[in-house]
């Protein structure tokens, strides 16, 4: 499978990823590499096959009480963050 | 005496107990082999200090006071990419290049309750990805056995620490293979457990379907100590499964006899080199010898596991992650000029070429219009492998092959053409598709390289596999070797 220029420039675009002009052709490259490779799934027989997402049979997405469990660790989980203030996460500009 | 980084980990465990020596002098001892060791094989991203000698402080008190565990004492390296309270935690990647875990992944928390000392966090291919140990924003990790080869990955970093004996035992993570292809690759006992086995909370995220925490250790009996900790059901971990730890350590001695070994016929093709496969033909002789008897078996669908395997784990980290957007954590750019720049150069600066590469295979695969053609029919495939196997332990106990095609290869060769990289793995990723444990043991040398045997476990089968393993090792000193230099 060979992808073009623009078919990863809009792949990257969905992934939010930023690629230099300078980078693209390796991305081409190596993106239509592994498509290629995937692609031998095609030629299997699998048309009455369930699909698996699990590896386990049986497993159901758990469920608890929405109930409080925790205590409120904000400030430890902002340490980390790029910029805040007054306990909100600072970004550039969403709405116009 | 011999020296104590020449001492497995249940060997650490007796002469703990016993006060041949303290938990102190055991954490001085390895910290100080990391500081010599560790910049010449560059496993180690941070150090813990501190931490150490006052866990190990703690450790010394219980083990005084008669309050101590199997464990109690022990130090240990994690694998960067378990949160760790208070300490860095970068998956080798620039993007959490800056990032101070807030809380203890549940592998961490249970290690750490059970007196283990955290020594440091060990390099590894960024965010998991990788079987070389080259995708690391800091660097690559060589191989104790010859610096100019891979320790394999993506546990690369916690391989070549046990190896070098600059820790006595590491936890790594295992998706497609980067728990045993790093242990074939340098000579240790790798344990991937059953999913769903071991928690997953804190263990940042790759493919969630896939991803197991598991064990590096010179031995069996080592790894059956350190998943009696880690095992056990976890209300966090919306995938953990709630069945019983059996005693693992308790169960290593069973006898073999009767026991039935599948050899997997499609595990022996071209690809593997002949010295590796006359390796493991000489390890199926020893489980003879101890009563077992083979049976051949065929799992047709297996050669499709490497395909299937990359569509399904990037479609999976693609969405893992696209948690890494600059907002609350991680690498911001500078000066973003809006948002969707802010998301863009955050991510194109904060990951490095080979995750980039998988999130945008996995975009690709799971976007509007190929989603059916690929991603979808990847799990079908994926059930198509489970089912083999299923079938498979109708007739045989446990499943034995090479854990890779080929002893370490050298840093460099196989980073030009990815798919040449993902072939590595072509032995381990089924286990990770369906689910089963899996364990790869050290079983002799080509060219002074080691060379791992695989086993294949049913679920929740860990304890029939660790006994397996530990009566191949009763019976072989391939876990006693050192690397030259690192005695």
């Amino acid at each position: 499978m060979s992808l073009t220029r623009e078919h990863v420039e809009s792949i990257a675009h969905l992934a939010r990823l930023a690629i230099t002009q300078d980078e693209l052709p390796a991305y081409v490259d190596s993106l239509s590499r592994i498509l290629s490779f995937v692609e031998q799934l095609n030629a299997v027989e699998a048309r009455d096959v369930e699909p698996m997402a699990h590896p386990l049979a049986g497993q159901v997405q758990r469920l608890r009480p929405d109930e409080p469990e925790q205590m409120n660790s904000r400030e430890k989980y902002q340490a980390n963050a790029p910029c805040t203030e007054a306990g909100l996460y600072l970004v550039p500009k969403v709405i116009e | 005496m011999s020296e104590l980084h020449h001492l497995t980990l249940s060997e650490i465990s007796a002469g703990l107990s016993k006060r041949s020596f303290s938990s102190v002098e055991l954490t001085r001892h390895f910290l100080a082999r990391i500081e010599q060791g560790a910049a010449a094989l560059n496993a180690i991203i941070t150090t813990c200090e501190e931490q150490a000698l006052a866990a190990a402080r703690q450790a010394d008190e219980a083990l005084a006071k008669g309050r101590a565990g199997p464990l109690t004492g022990a130090p240990i390296v994690h694998k960067d990419i378990f949160c760790t309270d208070g300490v860095l935690t970068t998956c080798a990647s620039r993007m959490l290049s800056n990032f101070i875990a807030p809380y203890d992944a549940t592998v961490v928390e249970r290690l750490a309750r059970a007196g283990v000392v955290t020594l440091a966090k060990a390099n590894m291919d960024e965010f998991a990805m990788g079987s070389s140990n080259e995708t690391s924003w800091y660097g690559p990790v060589k191989n104790p056995w010859d610096p100019r080869r891979t320790p394999g990955g993506s546990s690369g970093g916690s391989a070549a620490a046990v190896a070098a004996r600059l820790a006595p035992a590491a936890t790594g993570t295992d998706t497609g293979g980067s728990i045993r292809q790093p242990a074939a690759l340098t000579g240790l006992t790798g344990l991937k457990p059953t999913y769903g086995r071991v928690s997953r909370y804190g263990m940042i995220a790759f493919a969630s379907s896939l991803d197991q925490a598991g064990t590096l250790t010179h031995t069996a009996h080592d790894a059956a100590l350190l998943l009696g900790v880690m095992a056990g059901f976890d209300p966090r971990d919306s995938t953990s499964v709630d069945e019983p730890v059996p005693d693992y350590v308790a169960a290593l001695d069973q006898p073999l006899t009767g026991l039935k070994i599948g050899l997997l016929k499609e595990f022996f093709d071209e690809g593997l080199q002949s010295e590796n496969a006359a390796l493991v033909r000489e390890a199926l002789r020893v489980y003879e010898k101890l009563g077992a008897s083979l049976v051949e078996v065929s799992l047709p669908n297996m050669p499709l596991s490497v395909p299937t395997y990359y569509v399904v784990a990037p479609a999976e980290c693609s969405s893992n992650l696209s948690r890494f957007d600059g907002v609350r954590f991680g690498h911001r750019c500078k000066d973003p000029v809006d948002l969707m720049d802010m998301y863009k150069r955050s991510r194109g600066e904060g990951f490095g070429a080979e995750v980039k590469r998988r999130i945008m295979t996995g975009a690709y695969v799971l976007s509007a219009g190929y989603y059916d053609a690929y991603y979808l029919q990847a799990q079908k495939v994926r059930r198509l492998i489970t089912d083999d196997f299923a079938r498979a332990f109708t007739q045989v106990d446990v499943i034995m092959g090479p854990t890779t095609p080929t002893p370490a290869f050298e840093l460099g060769a196989k980073v030009h053409d990815p798919v040449t990289m993902y072939l590595n793995d072509i032995y381990t990723i089924a286990a990770n598709l369906a689910g089963l444990p899996a364990i790869s043991v050290p079983c002799g040398f080509v060219d002074a390289l080691p060379v791992g045997l695989q086993i294949i476990g049913a679920h929740f089968a860990e304890a029939k596999l660790l006994n397996v393993a530990h009566a191949y090792q009763k019976e072989t000193q391939w876990t006693r070797r050192i690397p030259p230099g690192f005695e």
